[in-house]
């Protein structure tokens, strides 16, 4: 009898289980971690207007993201940070490209912590001795990682800060590092210096060789490509739009 | 194929955080083991889950933890800084650190496990001889338990080998410097570098079998199998 009763409290829970997993009408968006606060915060706006349907965010590195789906993850949109991923994808057929477009804009800055006993005035300061720990995205999978190479290499800096530079995996993981103090400094974009006020300051902008833009589109394999379709447009209203400007986002 | 800019060194990086971490392990688990299978005190089972609680813990949580206690701001970091200049995170010695903590409870348990099965009339029987309480340990305790002990220093070596979420939080990942197998082989995956993942892969579980049959070799007979 207990036995019994212990194997139906087991099918109750599997059947939970199971309800928690991706419905039909549910979309993955595949998001730059930048943009992952905001896109949080707009979630719910859309599947207030649309009952029935949940946003599920994947934040993460764009190289990263475009890896997962690459590799068949099933998102339904991808954001990314910079053109370049977008268009590795593009490439790859992976997205639906006549839907690409621009979502936002963003600036590229230095942050120190806000405690820091100097502060740089402009890059070369950051090749001086004083600054041992320079946080920088992996350039190879990390968006604010390549504008920061570029910018560096523009200015002849590259070759100076490269051994002091501590890769991050996505750009919070830069502004975690600078929010510790366990860097001198680090490369973040302007909405990511707005999260930690209280432990990281801005230095300067930082002038990139190419504008921050931040493509979207609904992915080629999309499981959902309807409500894909529904929640990007969702992201260029008025209300979406009012959310992303709270965040810092520039219009593109 | 050929080896990806790294490999080696990333290799050799692993091998030497999981080298440091055995041999620290070697130490603090059969220190921990001894005194826990000799002495008797309340709240020695209280201990024994404390001791044991990180291999139990997610790593990330250990790895906070750490990051907590060792960084910059952290009450020992700070004091580490202020007295000796040293900064511990993004270090090989942080990695080490991580590697050590989440490997011990393999060293320890292994200890314990082992002194509690040598007869406690054969040290007995050694100090009626005469001997000092360090001799006893010395040539009658550890050379008994000696087979149980290895056991838990090869997996805890195997275990140090693969470690990655406390690592990557204390140790960041920095090529040449911090960044181990494990650790190459995500940011390989990340940026999509196929190829790279795949010897990297390779080479690990290559390491990964030549550890096993190694232990085989220094282990004989059942005492892998009894663990």
């Amino acid at each position: 009898m207990s036995l019994l009763r212990l194997l139906r409290s087991l099918a109750l829970a599997a059947a939970a289980c199971c309800a928690g997993a991706a419905q039909a009408a549910d979309i993955t968006v595949s998001v730059a971690s930048s943009l992952t606060n905001a896109l949080r915060d707009i979630a719910p706006l859309f599947e207030a207007a649309h009952p029935g349907t949940k946003v599920r965010l994947n934040g993460g590195a764009s190289g990263a993201l475009l890896a997962q789906i690459a590799k068949g993850a099933p998102a339904d949109v991808f954001v990314s940070a910079d053109q370049e991923t977008m268009e590795q994808a593009q490439a790859q057929g992976l997205v639906r490209a006549m839907q690409r477009r621009n979502l936002v804009s963003n600036t590229l800055v230095v942050v120190v912590p806000v405690n820091a006993s100097r502060t740089p005035a402009a890059l070369a300061d950051l090749a001086r001795p004083g600054y041992s720990r320079v946080a920088i995205g992996l350039p190879a999978s990390v968006p604010a990682g390549r504008y920061a190479r570029a910018a560096l290499e523009a200015a002849n800096l590259w070759a100076l800060i490269e051994p002091k530079m501590i890769a991050a995996h996505n750009v919070r993981q830069a502004l975690d590092y600078v929010a510790r103090a366990e860097v001198d400094a680090g490369f973040v974009y302007a909405t990511d210096a707005v999260l930690a006020p209280d432990k990281v300051k801005v230095a300067m902008t930082v002038a990139t060789t190419q504008p921050i833009l931040y493509p979207i589109a609904t992915l080629a394999g999309a499981p959902n490509p309807v409500e894909a379709g529904r929640f990007v447009d969702f992201l260029f209203t008025p209300p979406a739009q009012a959310v992303l400007a709270r965040h810092g986002f520039g219009k593109p | 194929m050929h080896a990806p800019d790294g490999a080696w060194v990333a290799l050799a990086l692993t091998l030497k955080v999981a080298g440091w971490a055995t041999a620290i392990n070697l130490l603090l688990g059969v220190a921990a083991g001894h005194a826990l299978a000799r002495w008797r005190f309340p709240g020695r089972e209280l201990v024994d889950a404390a001791l044991t609680l990180p291999m139990v813990m997610p790593p990330t949580v250990l790895g906070y933890y750490l990051l907590v206690l060792i960084g910059s701001q952290g009450t020992l970091g700070q004091w580490l800084l202020q007295h000796f200049g040293i900064r511990l995170i993004f270090t090989w010695q942080a990695a080490v650190i991580a590697a050590t903590i989440v490997a011990f409870p393999l060293v320890f348990k292994a200890a314990r496990a082992a002194f509690e099965n040598v007869d406690p009339q054969l040290e007995d029987a050694a100090r009626t001889l005469g001997v000092s309480e360090w001799a006893v340990f010395f040539r009658v305790s550890l050379p008994l338990a000696w087979r149980g002990i290895l056991a838990g220093l090869l997996l805890s070596f195997a275990r140090a080998l693969g470690e990655f979420g406390a690592t990557l939080m204390v140790a960041g990942s920095i090529a040449g410097q911090t960044q181990t197998l494990s650790i190459a082989i995500y940011e390989a995956v990340q940026a999509g570098q196929d190829d790279t993942a795949n010897f990297l892969v390779l080479l690990s579980s290559m390491v990964c079998v030549a550890v096993l049959l190694s232990a085989g070799r220094l282990v004989p007979g059942r005492i892998m199998a009894r663990g």
